[in-house]
């Protein structure tokens, strides 16, 4: 067994939960100027506030893992992406004291409101954006990045970052019907039922655009036997959001959530698939940016051991805070 | 300076700033996770009301600190591969695994805990939070443990080879020479011990200014004195165990003692100790120095006649820059005696039956109250640019770890870093303080995040 596979494996599994996770958190920061001032608003907050930082603490395992795992890759995809990486940072930074403060300040509650929302505006369009640019390629110049300060800024990088604020907004309402009752409960519904759509018509431009981008997506999808994957794809993706349309319209509680992950869990395979077995695509395969084997098994012990923790005591967590929250954050619910 | 070197400036400022913002919190999170476990534990022990009232008090302070310490960690984590991708990719195989075992070990145990400690306690029940509660400070004891391995692998590289693209990696012996490198166990009891003092005296500074206030509440009275328990007994530990590492970095990184200590000139027969003067790097001398001779040789080396090099043995271009660090190292030093001066004021009180009453021992006690956070700062400023010119003692230098990003380009992110930490910050910091302009009450609310409320709480219990 290939330790370099599992390492890829495990970068793109804390990634994907780090995106699930911290999308629905986003998400409802993102459509947060909808929501009515007071309870609403406050019950949005309440959602989300026992859960957020376990949930971005994914970016940091992320991060930390390529550069333990893939230094080669950390070093060149880094300073290549920059100016959204930084963006990207300084909106969770707005956005997690945002959290913080709105309760406490309430003077300026208004300002942290903003704060709240641009926040989560800016970090997820940035991380499209990040996407967008490292599908379209990056330069590289021996063991580092080779292009340009604005290379990342590109027509297809900004559709992608649109299509993360769709994709994010919709996790939001989907947890939001979830998890909360009254007007909020029905207002989330109602963003869901256009939200949907909206996400069909940016994956599609998105993957429209992709094939055009490098050669090897080109060959990895429409050559046999890419095309196995390729032609299923579109209907799984699709017969999801029809799901969801449903789920959402019939009343359904957590069903929408449930399609809305398998929808992002669908796309983010599409993603694995076209990139494999790159770590940058098309310059820099994982064995090349993998680091020594020394490194690799160090590391492996501590996953092994303390990833089937995370996860249980963060399902513990969400248990603790499951049910519908009510006007003083979360209660019992009885079903 | 060309273009390059204003780059190289720019991301070490940028760093710096970054750094030292982020660190403020973790300094006070790091204690204040121990003392609300103290707290949270004498409570459910002896089930007096104070402990209780205080429990709640601190732990809405510390949600607020611990929260600004995650966002600006966030930031650090990036900050390597943006600025530094030579470093990143050099030294990526041993500092990736100590710093990914950090976020496993325990970014994600005290996330993970924290909801339930801000939030659980009417939901879990008070064993479970209590155990929740040692969680949080276990998780920031062993963030310390592997963040400071990687400082200190810096700072005495030990146990590595080099590959054939010219990274660095673990040698034969494994990660254990790595982990625990010379300078890592002084470095990691100095520094935790800061942290302790840091929070021991801005919560001595909270008690001491309700005091003053006339709000002598058993709250703010046994606030002041568990902190003064800690001037007077850590304080002292704290001047030893400096000494211990100060000595350790002697036999690792002579250049840095020799900046500390503002030795241009080696002293065959007993080096003195500069107490103030201003170091003049370019004539390789300490202007206008006051001296106490022989007495750097007895702290050194404990025998006033032994020998000491200075920077005359280090060629220039290997030496750190001396004024910063000499100065740094004074700040730090003046204020761990100032503490231990408060500490000995303490006790006196104490005996005497006035520790509640004295005005000056108050007022010193609000005056000494950041002080920490000025100590922690300066004794980081200290080593880390006493490491200069290098990145990796002896094998990497800071000039060739950065990586290639333009001057527009740092410009632009150093200025919106330092808009948004002033903005996000200041704000976090002013809230503290305003929460700590509260007197600690008899029946604190059970209420950390949400909704301000005056009502009582739903008695939402599970399955009751």
């Amino acid at each position: 067994m290939d330790l370099t596979v599992i390492w890829a494996a495990i970068i793109a599994v804390a990634i994907a939960m780090y995106v699930v996770m911290d999308g629905f958190d986003l998400g409802i920061g993102i459509l947060f100027p909808r929501f009515e001032v007071g309870p609403d608003r406050d019950r949005a907050m309440n959602a989300i506030a026992p859960v957020w930082d376990g949930n971005e603490t994914w970016l940091v395992l992320g991060g930390g893992g390529l550069l333990a795992a893939f230094p080669l890759a950390y070093a060149i995809v880094l300073p290549a992406l920059y100016a959204p990486l930084i963006a990207m940072l300084l909106g969770l930074v707005f956005r997690g004291v945002a959290f913080e403060f709105r309760w406490r300040d309430p003077a300026h509650r208004k300002l942290w409101d903003a704060a709240f929302c641009a926040g989560s505006v800016v970090a997820t369009f940035a991380q499209g954006i990040t996407l967008g640019a490292l599908l379209q390629g990056i330069k590289v110049t021996g063991r580092s990045y080779g292009g340009g300060w604005w290379d990342w800024l590109t027509p297809f990088s900004l559709l992608c970052g649109f299509s993360l604020l769709v994709g994010y907004a919709l996790l939001g309402t989907c947890w939001l019907i979830w998890r909360t009752e009254g007007p909020l409960h029905a207002e989330a519904r109602r963003y869901a039922k256009w939200l949907t759509p909206a996400l069909m018509a940016a994956l599609g431009a998105v993957s429209l655009a992709t094939p055009f981008l490098e050669g090897q997506y080109w060959q990895r999808w429409f050559a046999y036997p890419g095309l196995f994957v390729t032609v299923p794809m579109p209907l799984l993706v699709g017969g999801a959001a029809l799901m969801l349309w449903r789920a959402v319209a019939t009343g359904k509680d957590h069903a929408p959530f449930l399609w809305a992950l398998a929808i992002f869990a669908l796309s983010m395979a599409g993603l694995a698939i076209s990139i494999w077995p790159d770590v940058i695509p098309g310059r820099v395969t994982i064995w090349q940016a993998a680091a020594p084997y020394d490194s690799q098994i160090f590391m492996l012990v501590g996953v092994a051991i303390m990833l089937p923790l995370i996860l249980a005591y963060t399902a513990w967590a969400y248990w603790v805070f499951r049910g519908k929250v009510g006007d003083e954050g979360y209660h019992a619910h009885d079903h | 300076m060309d273009t390059t070197e204003t780059a190289l400036l720019l991301a070490r400022v940028q760093f710096a700033f970054t750094i030292s913002f982020h660190f403020l919190f973790p300094s006070f999170s790091i204690g204040l996770a121990s003392y609300l476990a103290v707290l949270e534990g004498l409570w459910l022990w002896t089930k007096k009301q104070v402990y209780l009232d205080l429990f709640r008090y601190w732990l809405r302070i510390f949600a607020v600190a611990f929260a600004m310490g995650v966002v600006s960690g966030i930031v650090m984590s990036y900050q390597f591969g943006t600025n530094w991708a030579v470093f990143s990719d050099r030294a990526g195989p041993i500092i990736g695994p100590l710093m990914a075992y950090e976020v496993l070990t325990a970014f994600f145990l005290e996330a993970g805990f924290l909801g339930v400690m801000l939030f659980g306690m009417k939901k879990v029940g008070p064993g479970l939070h209590f155990a929740a509660t040692l969680m949080v400070a276990l998780g920031t004891f062993i963030s310390a443990f592997w963040i400071l391995s990687v400082n200190s692998w810096m700072q005495t590289p030990q146990g590595w080879a080099v590959n054939n693209v010219g990274q660095f990696v673990p040698g034969p012996g494994g990660w254990l020479p790595i982990i625990f490198n010379p300078s890592f166990p002084y470095r990691l009891v100095h520094t935790v011990i800061a942290a302790y003092l840091t929070t021991a005296f801005a919560v001595g500074g909270v008690g001491a200014w309700h005091l003053l206030r006339g709000h002598k509440t058993e709250a703010a009275k046994k606030s002041f004195s568990m902190a003064m328990w800690m001037a007077a007994i850590v304080a002292p530990i704290q001047i030893f165990a400096g000494d211990m590492h100060g000595l350790n970095t002697l036999e690792h990184q002579p250049a840095k003692v020799m900046a500390m200590e503002g030795h241009f000139q080696s002293h065959p027969d007993g080096a003195p100790l500069i107490l103030f003067g201003l170091p003049n790097q370019k004539e390789q001398r300490v202007d206008y120095a006051v001296e106490i001779p022989k007495l750097s040789s007895l702290i050194l080396k404990h025998d006033p006649n032994a020998p000491l090099a200075g920077l005359d043995t280090i060629p220039r271009k290997n030496q750190p820059p001396v004024a910063v660090v000499f100065w740094t190292f004074r700040m730090m030093v003046g204020i761990g005696f100032a503490m231990l001066g408060l500490g000995l004021w303490s006790l006196f009180a104490r005996l005497r039956g006035k520790l509640y009453d004295w005005k000056w021992l108050h007022r010193a006690g609000v005056a000494m109250g950041p002080t920490g956070f000025v100590a922690v700062l300066a004794g980081w400023a200290t080593t880390e640019v006493g490491r200069q010119p290098w990145t990796i003692t002896g094998l990497l230098r800071t000039a060739e770890a950065s990586s290639a990003i333009g001057t527009p380009g740092m410009v632009g992110s150093l200025t919106a870093f330092v808009l948004v930490y002033f903005g996000a910050f200041s704000a976090g910091s002013w809230y503290i303080l305003k929460l700590m302009a509260q007197p600690p009450h008899e029946g604190e609310p059970d209420n950390v995040a949400g909704p301000i409320r005056t009502a009582g709480t739903t008695p939402a219990m599970e399955g009751a």
